[in-house]
């Protein structure tokens, strides 16, 4: 039987973006220029990936990207807190929870990769315990209180499953010029191999 | 892509203004049809272009990943956008903004789109337009709705067509223009867009206006129509009367050329109709097959400006009326209204602002930004911001947080800059510590705005399908560079313009800045490095007075070099206010290479040569040979090719000297000699005879199209044909300058065909 999450709901939730933040935001990006390169030339992951681009030189910009077919990744500093962010371009079937995790497991197998990666000599490492949802469509999910309220049972749903037992803080993002965002902060730390071992169980 | 893209459209509904509205609806119709099959390629890509949605790197497919050149397989298969152009590669969007004025909820809708159709970065460019990159074409309709909406428009930013208007940011507020050009330039802007006699020219078309002639604002002088603000008296009714200088034929590109005078003095209800007319003979004359000759500067070269304008009056003549003459004219004065948000208050001068600014803890910083980005308006006690963007990117926040200040401290009163920056008018003097801590606050207080730190590039092998060299990535070292030691520099060094582009195409500017850079590159012991030509001495003052001269190509990884020992020379040697142009005159092109030979080399070993700036890819264009270290292989086509390269630099050396026939002999020489280089690869036995010479280059490399560059095609063969053909004739200054830069660029495209040949023949 499907859980009311998986039923379809008012608000069709794509183009998701999963912001995985790092412990140290000063971290070098320079050492990240030549791996996402080779992820290029491996294409490592089952996207296809483009290009790099670099804007390390813009203020709380989106620093380093990896730019993908289906989807970007960067290490992003928007929000002057630095961290790696999948956003998702091309749809994606399934339902909202199904969704939810697709993103979320990307920028988990994309975190491992980078912690792993001699090249960065343990420089990254994700601390585990936040996380930031953003839907980048305002059409589909205007940041009004209607589209949060009808969105916050899911995302609920959602951070339970990632964070288990630790239990979670959530808050939204209120300005309404803002992409609809979510920032949800957990009661401990976990490994990225744990964060993807509660998504997939 | 977007799941949103069907929805735009009803959403919208209404809102937009119905011409842009009807525009989109036909284009999304054309991307339906090419879909099916049923819109040819061509025909497609033509009507993608005159909606501003422009191709990026890469787009045919393929990438060279540093190992392999690698296809990109993407999900719709061989579907194209255009010859050789893949549907789903991701490609760039042209925003068109009139005079590079907007208001604040425009800034908040570029920031909406930046984050939801490209990477969360707009690019301002140096024609005050904005840039979205790694765009997909299906989302470009929903991408123009929503700027429909508030009401800017895509049309025609890109293609054969009118481009975007462009004016001096400061209209209107300048201390010493003649009058205020915005309205005219609005007017210009709405007549042109989508007009019916600007539909059919063989190459872009842009227009500019200044208004004063001295200072650089405008850029007139590079534009293909420039229009300069001037004021007469007139003599029967002692009042003094508006008009323009109008200018035709000016334009960078490969072979810069400056804009001649086509009427002295044009009345504002002269400025439509003329304007017209001259788009008329333009679209009727102009070069329509080759593209590479179908500027409108090379219509007026082969006509001279005597004829032209003669047509061009004749063409008026018989123009039938258009009320929109007037009309627009006067709406546009009408609407066009700017005022401060705040009534001037009492009067403040700067140590009272920098107390302030101690105050709020931010002294060093802030007394910089107001001697480097604050510009005095003529209306008392307020002043224009300028907000300096590393390499013209803002992020959708800073956008955001833009919108914000100037709502409140300003009456919306924004532009766009052609240095890629944002110019905030009519700022209140008392405003300005609280409005350099809102700016700071969201990374926009960076100092040195026109400054040496101010670079302006070109997007390059970012993410252009011409670039050779990577402008940004060049731009972006300098710029740290510069930053670590700017302000402890003389001021006349700060004062510096540099300017790149990644080709020889000129979008960067790189002729009108004291230190211009190219992107060419150059094959060494069987490696392609990456270099950039260095062009010394152009004049940014006075709409872009004069162009540089390239003087030596060097690789890319002493660019930084360069720069430091130019500048220091510069520094040590200037004579008592000698602008940096005159100190390149005084002290000749000869000096100034010998000084920077060593820098013309690679370190031997050092294989940071051969990738470019921000790029750990190994550098390369097409096949690339397998060889040595810099210095142990030399080819005899890099022995011809450098001969060439020297009777070039004596041309140039001639031409410095006033002598027009022996630049003008040594220049076709230097071409006759790269030509020879690249027939003896052939044809050991190669004549020295020009005609044998051309007859053999010609049906070895011409005729077989082994010399034509990717982007270009013949372009540059045309130049030696046409050296050849005119060899006989007398030398003008202007006729041997042309020469010069042609033979530039046809031994670049003589390295490049050697690049891709990919034949190194040891000595």
């Amino acid at each position: 039987m499907r859980s009311i999450l998986e039923e379809e709901t008012a608000i069709d939730l794509q183009h998701i973006n999963i912001k995985l933040y790092l412990k140290d935001s000063g971290a070098d990006l320079a050492s990240v220029i030549p791996i996402f390169h080779s992820w290029i030339q491996n294409q490592v992951f089952n996207e296809l990936l483009i290009d790099v681009a670099d804007y390390r030189h813009v203020h709380h910009g989106p620093g380093l990207m990896l730019i993908g077919h289906e989807a970007d990744y960067s290490l992003d500093q928007t929000d002057g807190r630095l961290g790696l962010r999948y956003n998702r371009k091309s749809p994606v079937p399934g339902t909202n929870l199904e969704r939810l995790v697709q993103a979320t497991r990307a920028a988990l197998i994309a975190a491992q990769r980078l912690e792993a990666d001699t090249r960065v000599n343990q420089s990254l490492s994700f601390n585990g315990q936040d996380l930031q949802l953003i839907i980048n469509d305002r059409l589909l999910a205007p940041n009004d209180k209607a589209t949060r309220e009808s969105l916050e049972p899911d995302i609920k749903t959602f951070a339970a499953k990632l964070f288990r037992h630790a239990g979670y803080s959530l808050s939204f993002d209120p300005d309404p010029r803002h992409s609809l965002s979510a920032a949800i902060h957990a009661g401990e730390r976990f490994s990225v191999e744990e964060l993807r071992r509660n998504l997939e169980g | 892509m977007k799941s949103s893209n069907s929805l735009w459209k009803e959403k919208l509904e209404g809102k937009m203004p119905e011409d842009l509205a009807r525009e989109i609806d036909i284009f999304e119709t054309e991307i339906t049809l090419r879909k099916q099959g049923k819109l040819e390629e061509r025909l497609f890509a033509e009507t993608r272009l005159r909606r501003g949605a422009y191709g990026q790197r890469y787009d045919n497919g393929q990438r060279n990943d540093g190992q392999k050149i690698q296809k990109l397989n993407f999900p719709s298969g061989d579907l194209t956008k255009g010859p050789n152009t893949m549907w789903d590669a991701p490609g760039m969007q042209r925003i068109k903004i009139p005079a590079g004025g907007l208001n604040a909820s425009q800034l908040e809708t570029m920031a909406e789109l930046a984050e939801e159709y490209s990477d969360g970065i707009a690019h301002v460019t140096t024609r005050q337009d904005f840039q979205l990159h790694y765009v997909h074409i299906d989302d470009t309709p929903s991408l123009m709705r929503r700027l429909a909406a508030a009401n800017i428009t895509t049309r025609e930013a890109c293609g054969n067509s009118v481009r975007n208007v462009t004016a001096c940011p400061y209209a209107g507020v300048c201390t010493d223009e003649s009058f205020d050009v915005t309205p005219y330039a609005r007017a210009l802007s709405r007549f042109l867009l989508g007009h019916p006699d600007c539909q059919n020219f063989g190459r872009k078309f842009k227009p500019a206006f200044s208004g004063c002639a001295q200072h650089a604002c405008g850029l007139t002088s590079l534009h293909d129509l420039g229009l300069i603000a001037k004021t007469r008296v007139n003599q029967s009714t002692g009042r003094e009367e508006l008009g323009f200088e109008m200018y035709v034929g000016g334009g960078l590109g490969a072979v810069p050329y400056h804009a001649k005078l086509l009427d002295g003095f044009v009345p504002p209800e002269e400025l439509l109709p003329l304007t017209q007319a001259t788009a008329r003979v333009f679209a009727r004359l102009g070069e329509k097959k080759n593209r590479n000759r179908a500027r409108i500067k090379f219509l007026i070269q082969d006509l001279g400006i005597e004829k032209f304008r003669e047509l061009v009056f004749e063409e008026r003549k018989v123009l039938p009326f258009d009320s929109r003459w007037v009309s627009y004219i006067e709406e546009a004065r009408a609407e066009f209204h700017e005022a401060p948000l705040k009534a001037s208050s009492q009067s403040i001068d700067i140590s009272e602002l920098v107390t302030i600014g101690n105050l709020n803890g931010d002294s060093e910083n802030f007394k910089r930004w107001l001697k480097f980005n604050i510009r005095p308006q003529r209306q008392p006690d307020h002043v224009t911001v300028t907000v300096a963007l590393p390499l013209g990117d803002i992020t959708a926040n800073q956008l955001r947080a833009l919108a914000d200040i100037i709502r409140r401290f300003t009456k919306e009163t924004i532009r766009t800059t052609v240095e890629q920056n944002f110019a905030i008018r009519w700022v209140s003097k008392a405003d300005l510590p609280d409005l350099f801590k809102a700016l700071n606050a969201v990374g926009l207080a960076n100092v040195g705005a026109g400054a040496l730190v101010d670079i302006t590039s070109c997007p390059g092998t970012d993410t252009c399908k011409l670039g050779i060299s990577s402008s940004r990535g060049l731009a972006a070292e300098l710029r740290r560079q510069v930053e670590e030691k700017n302000f402890q520099s003389d001021e006349a060094v700060q004062k510096l313009h540099i300017k790149i582009s990644g080709c020889f195409n000129s979008c960067g500017q790189h002729h009108v800045a004291d230190l211009g850079f190219y992107g060419v590159s150059r094959k060494i012991a069987g490696h392609a490095v990456p270099h950039f030509q260095v062009v010394l001495g152009g004049q940014w003052e006075q709409n872009a007075g004069s162009y540089g001269l390239p003087v030596v190509a060097v690789p890319s990884k002493n660019i930084p070099k360069v720069v430091s020992r130019l500048t220091e020379r510069y520094l040590a040697d200037r004579q008592t206010g000698e602008v940096f142009k005159d100190f390149v005159k005084r002290t000749g092109k000869a000096e100034l290479k010998n000084m920077l030979d060593d820098l013309t080399r690679p370190v031997a070993g050092d294989r940071s040569f051969f990738s470019d700036w921000g790029d750990v890819r190994e550098y390369t264009l097409g096949d690339m040979g397998e060889g040595e270290c810099a210095g142990e292989v030399v080819s005899l086509i890099e022995f011809g090719l450098a001969a060439a390269e020297r009777e070039l630099f004596e041309a140039q050396l001639a031409f410095e000297k006033g002598e027009a026939s022996g630049a003008g002999t040594s220049a076709y020489r230097s071409m006759l000699t790269a030509a020879r280089a690249l027939v003896q690869l052939e044809n050991p036995d190669v004549s020295d005879d020009p005609d044998q010479i051309v007859a053999d280059f010609r049906q070895r490399y011409y005729d077989t199209k082994v010399f034509f560059d990717p982007f270009a095609g013949g372009k540059f063969a045309g130049y030696l044909f046409a050296a050849h053909e005119q060899s006989a004739q007398p030398y003008t200054e202007e006729s041997s300058r042309y020469l010069i830069d042609e033979a530039q660029l046809f031994i670049d495209a003589a390295h490049s065909c050697n690049n891709r040949l990919g034949k190194p023949v040891a000595v």
